[in-house]
């Protein structure tokens, strides 16, 4: 993808910070903050899909509100299409807003239970565009077919659908505005698997069809190498490791992704027999208290002196790829530079 | 039967009904599975295919009404346990056989200590004492791997993460030195690297106290790591049955083969695109007459929709599954159907 470096991202993330304060006693005095995203960078070019990865609290989700600036972000930057995202005012944020949407995880809360699918899909219509009520009909047709949605069901409310039928619903009132950027948070967590495989095929057309730039949020490791062609690993609020989808799942760098990985099992049991999964020891620490240098030191295998002193920094190994592990930094190079050998798994 | 076990659980015939607003929902359509002494039984099927109610229903765990056991027997040393007597069910549920439930936060009562929800039936059902239920409440948490066991038994559930809490709750259902554990989606709400922790100390422990286990999932991969056999179940019924590798090798049936196919994989050759089953499963309003997979079987024939198929032996030991394909005489004559 050598020409890829003279396109311009669609999405450029620089140094994203979304601390939750936390407040205490009779005064509610504010006495730390957690910290759900701490500096975090990234790109995504047009067309792309990156995944995010990452466990329960990790930050994922934070960082797809952030972006989109559902939350008011602490501070960096957010640049979407040319435009600032991250401390635009409310007028000029309310104008970007059709070019970046989110489908959620749970279609079922994140659906007005009385409203019909009609209204459902047409209600961002209503807000952002002036249609006549016959354009407005042949759009939320046109929405519904593209999603595979039988027109006859535009009357119906959500309860009369199935999970993934009520995913194909958030899914379209997302596409109504023609957005070129979409946040897709967990959005088969909670289907049946034999459903994800029909909502993932579903996003994988449209964003041909349509030109979307996806990110994805999964703790699903198998869907998100399925879907995404870049992946950024999450671990308390930052970034560990960025790759390719080929380069990560081939040899992950960071031991947290390595970790990660290794633990994922496989449905097949001869596989399974000799797998030898890197177990990780104890808990995620709180967001509030992050461990001293290196986050991940506190569970790391591989964790030396200076990881809990200093915290990494992030290393470019070319190719888009980028890890922030003391291993891999400059001074250690030598007697850590990943080998063929040393990544065995 | 090729298995020389006893089996130490042995389920026939088990039917259980909803009565709802909406009409009956017939959960669970005659459930014929057996468990033999040590094995880990692996027990598959998408959400509302029937798993959990199968479990609850062998240990007269649902409430009724709404739910109603129509049929069935559940042999358990010796004893129907859908027909004993209330006390005699109380001795046998959470000290003979231990569960786990679906939701660990739901399970754990938030307004008791750790150390009280593991004493209560070390008490209760081996008569221990407050000092001796004190020090085994110590050793269970130390088995389940939880550091500093003795004082985190005044910890509330709350003080726990997720993987800690779902280990307690292994620990109280191992309380007692269960014969059968019965584990009900026990990773599902975990991360990977914590359902790994808790994946190897099911293996370790298995080891070390030999008990049979009854593990539902609906992650192949979990399954193909730690059973012996696997139950695939659907629209509340066995489709398909065998040992764990025939299972992953040579699935019988299409729903098996189908949902085998759907799954991507982290590892090896990554599929372009994702193999679907079209459609959705029903939900049972009336007692299967046909195949219930037909409506998205991409090998239906006029028979699927005249009778429901039986679960029939194929050439491998202990490998069965409940479809018309199997029944190769007859596959072509819709008329020979009601054998
Ligand atoms: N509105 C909020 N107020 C306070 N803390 C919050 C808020 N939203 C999230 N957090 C905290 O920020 C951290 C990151 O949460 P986030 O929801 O982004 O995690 P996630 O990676 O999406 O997790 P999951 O996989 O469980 O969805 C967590 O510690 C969470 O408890
Ligand atoms: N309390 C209940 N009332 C009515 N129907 C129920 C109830 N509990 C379960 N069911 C129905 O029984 C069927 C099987 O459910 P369940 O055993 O929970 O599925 P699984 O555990 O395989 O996901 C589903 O159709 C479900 O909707
Ligand atoms: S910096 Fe140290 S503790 Fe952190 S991941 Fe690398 S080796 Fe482990
Ligand atoms: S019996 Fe018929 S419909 Fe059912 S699984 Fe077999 S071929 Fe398919
Ligand atoms: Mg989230
Ligand atoms: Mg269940």
């Amino acid at each position: 993808m050598a020409e890829a470096e003279s396109v311009n991202p669609l999405v450029k993330v620089r140094d994203l910070k979304m601390y939750f304060p936390i407040h205490s006693g009779l005064f509610r005095t504010h006495v730390g903050d957690i910290k759900a995203v701490d500096g975090i960078s990234f790109d995504i070019m047009p067309g792309e899909t990156l995944g995010l990865v990452g466990e329960s609290g990790c930050g994922k989700s934070t960082v797809g509100r952030s972006i989109l600036r559902l939350y008011d972000v602490t501070s960096g930057t957010v640049e979407i299409n040319g435009s600032e995202i991250a401390h635009v005012d409310r007028d000029s944020l309310r104008s970007k807003r059709p070019m970046m949407q989110m489908i959620f995880q749970d279609p079922q809360a994140s659906l007005n239970p009385r409203m019909t699918v009609a209204s459902i899909i047409g209600e961002p219509l209503d807000e952002h565009m002036k249609l006549s009520s016959d354009e407005r009909l042949a759009r939320i047709y046109e929405l519904m077919d593209w999603v595979g949605l039988n027109r006859a069901f535009a009357k119906r409310y959500p309860h009369e659908f199935s999970g993934g039928q009520r995913q194909r619903i958030g899914i379209a009132r997302a596409l109504a505005l023609n957005p070129k950027f979409i946040v897709c948070d967990e959005p088969i967590a909670a289907l049946d698997v034999s459903i994800q495989a029909q909502v993932v095929n579903l996003l994988e057309e449209l964003q041909d069809r349509l030109d979307l730039t996806y990110l994805f949020i999964s703790h699903d490791l198998s869907m998100v190498r399925h879907i995404a062609d870049r992946v950024a690993v999450m671990y308390l609020g930052r970034i560990v490791e960025v790759a390719s989808r080929e380069a990560l799942f081939a040899e992950p760098l960071h031991p947290y992704t390595q970790a990660l990985l290794s633990a994922v099992p496989e449905p097949d049991p001869e596989l399974e027999r000799h797998r030898k999964p890197i177990v990780l020891q104890g808990d995620v620490p709180s967001p509030a208290n992050p461990p001293k240098g290196c986050n991940f030191s506190t569970r790391c295998p591989k964790v030396m002196d200076i990881c809990r002193q200093i915290e990494p920094e992030v290393r470019d190994f070319g190719g888009g790829r980028q890890v922030a592990c003391h291993l891999y930094s400059e001074n250690m190079t030598t007697t850590a530079e990943p080998t063929a050998g040393q990544t065995k798994n | 039967m090729p298995d020389t076990a006893m089996p130490i659980l042995d389920v026939k015939g088990l039917k259980t009904v909803f009565r709802t607003r909406g009409g009956e929902v017939h959960a669970v359509n005659s459930v014929d599975f057996d468990l033999r002494p040590g094995e880990l039984l692996g027990v598959v099927g998408e959400s509302g295919s029937g798993k959990s109610v199968t479990m609850m229903s062998l240990l007269r765990l649902l409430p009724s009404p709404p739910a109603e056991m129509r049929d069935g027997t559940v042999m358990f040393d010796g004893q129907d346990l859908l027909k004993i007597s209330p006390e005699e069910l109380r001795k046998v549920r959470g000290s003979k056989i231990g569960f786990i439930f679906q939701d660990p936060m739901t399970s754990l009562n938030p307004v008791y200590t750790i150390g009280f929800q593991l004493a209560e039936p070390l008490r209760a059902h081996m008569g221990l004492s407050k000092a001796q239920a004190r020090s085994r409440s110590i050793e269970l948490l130390q088995l389940v791997g939880i550091p500093d066991a003795e004082r985190r038994l005044k910890d509330y559930p709350h003080q726990f993460s997720g993987g800690m809490r779902q280990r307690v709750m292994i620990a109280i259902a191992l309380a007692c030195d269960p014969q059968v554990l019965i584990a009900d989606e026990p990773t599902t709400a975990l991360d990977v690297t914590i359902q790994a922790q808790i994946i190897e100390l099911v293996k370790e422990l298995r080891h070390k106290l030999g008990m049979a286990i009854i593990w539902i999932t609906h992650d192949l991969g979990v399954i193909a790591g730690i059973a012996d056999r696997v139950m695939v179940m659907y629209a509340g019924q066995v489709v398909e049955e065998g040992p764990v590798g025939e299972i992953f090798r040579d699935p019988q049936h299409p729903y098996t083969q189908a949902l085998l196919k759907t799954v991507p994989a982290v590892r090896g050759p990554r599929a372009e695109r994702l193999q679907v089953i079209e459609g959705q499963p029903p939900i049972m309003y009336e007692a299967p007459v046909a195949c219930s997979f037909r409506n998205r079987c991409q090998f239906a024939f006029d028979r699927c929709s005249q009778a429901n198929p039986a679960l029939t032996g194929i050439s491998a030991p202990g490998h069965r599954a409940a479809c018309f394909l199997l029944d190769k005489a007859s596959t072509p004559e819709p008329e020979a159907a009601n054998g």
